[in-house]
């Protein structure tokens, strides 16, 4: 048996979903769509199978999440529908409901936040709803976890007997003849396409393409269903959409107006407007902003997860080194030994090390998301995203992307609109990431001494200058097309539920550790081969006899007119590719001294134009080979991850190449 | 008058909602129909985007789609 979990943003779906399924759950694989959706067992139910739809207010064909939605309800015939609503703000829940009704597939309304309602001197007559809608309509409190067993019992009930909606039906006057009559026309169609007629009447008055189609009707049946609408429109004095939301909001008005006793205010609502008057404060909204942000990255990069990071890292020094041992002991092959120690160890475990910081990172973020602040953010910052073509809602992600680009990627999953999801994802590379550090770091103090901290944040601010020209291209080129609308719930703030919070941060880590084990180690394979053997495939000790020197040396030309045609700089940027960090480590090795002396060595390879051409290089090619595996996750394609590790390229060299020749001639 | 005119505090009845696909069904889908009460809650530090109360919860829209929302003040 399969159920579809459907709802609006905000509604306690997700939490719902972590309760009924538990840790039991994965992504859904939709085709061709990059929207989250998870499938999971619901506990104690063997063979009941549940979907976890996109939250969405609305089934129309505009995003993607909508039109997943509608798919999957129309094509995957899923046996039930658990529809959940926030009972505290009913009256725009339900709207979603009666086109879900529409599809005439059995179905449990659960009122979601109930005790919420009670505590507030509200109540709602459930008999009442159930009779008005139809449908049986369940209290539930998906954060308490109470009346969950009750909602699972109802649903797998009516979805075994096939008890479907009893009304589909919540029009009159004008609206009502127009969807009868097409209902009437088009019911042929419907049947044979597996629709239930009355959806589809209604998709044809929206106009939705896809369901015109899928329909098959011809020309002469269209003409009589516009005839008809306009009809409707001239009766009703209002067009076809308003039409449709004026009849769903006058019936579920009515509903309401006998079912529901409303608080005056709710005490959420009155501490959410409260928390609201300092957190979007004209004045303290940015500051606070930003002191929020700083203690996430202070605690993040700092305090905590630099803590378990190095722990992390030692652990893994440690297995290497006792592995190292047991393997010298047994007499392994050195070669094999190399593979395992230089190749696996050195490379997945650089990678490895990110894993705390990124579950640290998530477990601020999820906070910050399901108490509902980042719909704040979103608000306050909107108007400086706007001119690039984005909504305030890119702007956590692409902050995060100053710490790392590999947590910034994953959490563009937020954003709703899929326009937005790929430029930010493009963009955020741009913002610094934290593992950069240690080259400017030798740089600035080999070439900039008396300028260290400027020429950083130069950099820095460079990025971010970039990133917003890129952003400018994108909005008025391949993103030309309209900006998804802006138009967002604040929603009442909540304390977020522990269990939500530790499933997010076990979901990232595990999409970070299967990365770190297929993409990630296949990576640092060849980069271990191309280190450890040299053209006529023998195993070299001296790394400047090695293939990955020759190809540093075949690719260092390119960088001639950047002003570093030197094989040692170019190998660096190519290891850098697996962690940016390695850049410093691979020129210290290559150079032949150690990373204490590294300064003054830079000197011969590089020149004060060059030094800034190699480290406007670094700030603005690809990202490592972990933020591309997010970046693959993240598109849903190989050949995109690829495209735009490239692009970044062709844009480094670019920017490089101008920034090189302006300095030569200031200088 | 339209919505982005209205001072913050303020509450108005909607009269007419304009502008055209996507973004009309959205205002549309969200509750902002004619007949129903909007107040204007606040209006961003930056000075845009706005915040309305209305059908017992809060909804943030920019100021050029607000433009195309006709409203009446009631007292």
């Amino acid at each position: 048996m399969i159920l579809a979990l459907a709802g609006n943003q905000n509604s306690g779906k997700t939490t719902l979903f972590n309760q009924l399924t538990g840790s039991n759950q994965h992504a859904g694989n939709f085709p061709g769509v990059t929207v989250d959706s998870k499938i999971g067992e619901i506990k104690g139910h063997k063979g009941i199978k549940v979907v976890d739809l996109p939250g969405i207010y609305s089934i129309r064909p505009y995003s993607n999440e909508e039109i997943l939605t509608r798919d999957f309800l129309l094509n995957e015939n899923p046996d039930g529908i658990i529809n959940i609503v926030d009972a505290t703000n009913i009256e725009r829940n339900l709207y979603l409901t009666l086109q879900l009704l529409e599809m005439n597939i059995p179905m449990v309304l659960a009122l979601n936040m109930m005790d919420e309602v009670r505590n507030n001197s509200g109540t709602i007559d459930i008999n009442g709803m159930s009779e008005s809608l139809g449908i049986p309509v369940l209290p539930i409190s998906a954060s308490k976890n109470e009346g969950i067993e009750e909602l699972v019992a109802k649903i797998t009930e009516i979805s075994e007997k096939k008890r479907r909606p009893k009304r589909i039906d919540f029009c009159k006057g004008a609206m009502h003849r127009c969807i009868h009559a097409i209902t009437h026309l088009i019911e042929d169609h419907a049947l044979i396409a597996g629709i239930s007629p009355r959806f589809a009447a209604t998709k044809l008055i929206e106009n939705d393409p896809a369901i015109t189609e899928l329909l098959k009707i011809n020309d002469n049946e269209k003409d009589m269903v516009e005839h008809s609408v306009s009809e409707m429109e001239n009766e009703l004095g209002m067009d076809r959409n308003a039409a449709l939301a004026d009849m769903r909001y006058a019936f579920i008005e009515g509903v309401c107006a006998v079912t529901v006793v409303k608080p005056h205010e709710s005490k959420e609502h009155i501490r959410s407007v409260k928390i609201d008057n300092i957190l979007t404060n004209k004045y303290l909204a940015i500051p606070v902003f930003l002191c929020i942000m700083l203690l996430v990255f202070w605690l993040t990069f700092g305090l905590i997860g630099a803590f378990l990071s190095d722990m992390f890292s030692s652990l893994i020094d440690g297995a290497a080194s006792a592995v190292d041992v047991f393997l010298a002991d047994y007499g392994l092959n050195p070669i094999v030994h190399s593979l395992v120690i230089d190749g696996v160890f050195a490379g997945v475990g650089s990678v490895l090390g990110f894993l705390p910081i990124i579950v640290t990172l998530f477990f601020f973020l999820s906070i910050l998301e399901d108490s509902g602040y980042m719909a704040r953010v979103a608000f306050v910052m909107d108007k400086a995203l706007r001119k690039i073509g984005l909504s305030g809602r890119s702007f956590v992600p692409m902050l995060i992307g100053f710490g790392c680009s590999v947590p910034a990627i994953m959490a563009t999953r937020t954003l709703s609109s899929e326009r937005d999801r790929k430029m930010t994802i493009f963009l955020t590379p741009f913002m610094s990431c934290s593992a950069k550090l240690p080259i400017y770091a030798v740089f600035t103090a080999a070439f900039f001494r008396s300028h260290k901290a400027l020429v950083m944040i130069s950099l820095y601010i460079f990025g971010m200058l970039i990133g917003i020209i890129s952003g400018l291209v994108m909005s008025r080129t391949k993103y030309k097309g309209k900006p998804v609308p802006f138009v967002m719930e604040l929603p009442n703030y909540r304390i977020p539920s522990a269990k939500s919070v530790l499933l997010l941060m076990w979901d990232k880590a595990r999409d970070f550790l299967t990365r770190a084990f297929t993409v990630i180690f296949f990576a640092a394979i060849i980069i271990w081969f191309l280190q450890s053997f040299d053209l006529q495939f023998n195993f070299v000790e001296d790394s400047s006899q090695s293939l990955l020197s020759k190809v540093g040396t075949f690719i260092a030309p390119v960088f001639k007119p950047l002003g570093f045609n030197d094989w040692m700089a170019s190998t660096s940027l190519i290891t850098g590719f697996i962690a940016k960090e390695t850049v410093i480590s691979t020129l210290a090795v290559l150079t032949g001294s150690g990373t204490e002396s590294l300064g003054a060595v830079l000197g011969t390879i590089f020149t004060v134009p060059s030094a800034i051409s190699f480290l406007v290089f670094t700030l603005l090619y690809t990202p490592c080979v972990a933020a591309i595996a997010a970046v693959k996750r993240e598109l849903n394609s190989g050949f995109r991850a690829a495209v735009f590790a490239f692009t970044q390229c062709a844009i480094a060299w670019a920017v490089s190449f101008i920034v090189y020749n302006v300095i030569r001639f200031m200088i | 008058m339209t919505l982005n005119e209205m001072k913050t505090g303020e509450t108005g009845v909607i009269f007419s909602v304009g502008g055209d696909g996507e973004l009309r069904c959205r205002l549309l889908d969200m509750g902002l129909i004619p007949k129903t009460k909007v107040m204007i809650r606040k209006i961003a530090p930056l000075g845009d985007p706005l915040e309305l109360f209305l059908r017992g919860y809060e909804l943030t829209i920019r100021l050029e789609d607000a433009r195309k929302i006709e409203v009446r003040i009631s007292s």
